[in-house]
């Protein structure tokens, strides 16, 4: 299982606009300028591809942080 | 005029519906049935496909239960088909993921259900001679085949957008046949399928996707079951190579 931070890494990876090192786990994701419905489904393709966990849009929308959803995402391993 | 030579009217003809167990497959089995349609339904599960066959009026429908992305599985099936008035290929899968995330084993697994598994039914069935002439075969495609749909679901549009090409390619070599080959483009359907599509995003954006349909709901799938049936019925029999999108509205825009 990947840490937090590989986590953070990964997410930060995903992004286009934004500065890879301003994100850290406390990033309060939906809040980033280039949030879209597309970068929510980017994230759940990519725990999909990486972790082998299927997230819902609800576990998304329901997590505040990057941490929040690291969490989400080591429950259901 | 009687209800004897109602033209809408599917009395005495056999009509085979793939994906029968649910959602739009289920709808078009239950609505021929209504119009006196002999249903021969298929899907993969023979306990499921049962709650089909009880909802269907009339006597005489029957069941094939079987994976029909199997060579082996459509050769038995087509070999112990009777003569066909008509064919509904319903059986489908969604898939959600981004251009990025685009694999080519997730194109592998949907073009396999969506599109080969009813072209290859297709084919055998023309080439062993089960569709009666004036027959009539209708695929169900998407809007998001040709008509735009929403982000992520590019392996799903391509595979809908495929079968309304080798749709309407048929059309023209089945038309010496007599028989007609149409696509049916639903929008949204409340079904099983498209909770897949819903699980990966969130109750709000879905609100938000239903008031962008001019008719403000999603369908039902009677809603796409009226234009199945017309389509098998000899009302539409000068219709063929078309795509017809039933959407509440969706691509009018």
């Amino acid at each position: 299982m990947k840490t937090l931070d590989e986590f953070v890494a990964l997410f930060a990876e995903q992004l286009d606009e934004t500065d890879p090192s301003t994100v850290t786990a406390q990033t309060k994701f939906r809040d980033l300028e280039e949030w879209s419905s597309l970068l929510a489904l980017t994230l759940i393709s990519m725990i999909d591809e990486e972790f082998d966990v299927t997230l819902k849009g609800d576990d998304v929308k329901n997590s505040e942080t990057i941490e929040d959803v690291y969490n989400v995402v080591v429950s259901k391993k | 005029m009687g209800i004897t030579n109602n033209p809408f009217s599917l009395e005495g003809k056999t009509i085979l519906v793939t994906g029968a167990s649910s959602g739009i497959g289920q709808g078009c089995a239950v609505m021929a049935a209504q119009l006196g349609a002999k249903v021969i339904a298929c899907g993969r599960n023979e306990e499921r496909l049962k709650g089909t066959i009880d909802q269907l009026d009339g006597e005489g429908h029957t069941s094939f239960a079987g994976e029909l992305t199997d060579p082996m599985v459509i050769e038995s099936l087509v070999a112990n088909l009777p003569a066909l008035d008509g064919v509904v290929f319903s059986a489908g899968i969604s898939m959600t993921a981004p251009f990025t995330f685009s694999t080519r084993d997730k194109f592998d697994k949907v073009f396999n259900v969506n599109f080969f598994s009813p072209v290859e039914l297709l084919r055998l069935m023309v080439k062993k001679k089960k569709l009666v002439n004036g027959a009539s075969v209708v695929f169900i495609s998407s809007v998001g085949g040709n008509f735009g749909f929403s982000v992520g679901n590019g392996i799903y549009g391509a595979s809908k957008a495929a079968l309304n090409s080798m749709s309407r390619l048929c059309s023209l070599e089945l038309a010496p046949k007599k028989i007609r080959v149409n696509s049916i483009c639903p929008g949204m359907v409340v079904t099983p399928l498209v909770e897949g599509f819903s699980e990966n995003i969130t109750q709000e954006d879905i609100q938000k996707d239903i008031d962008f349909y001019p008719l403000k709901r999603y369908g039902k799938p009677e809603d796409i079951a009226g234009g199945v049936v017309y389509l098998l019925s000899d009302a539409a029999s000068w219709v063929t190579g078309q795509a017809i999108c039933i959407d509440g509205g969706i691509t009018a825009y």
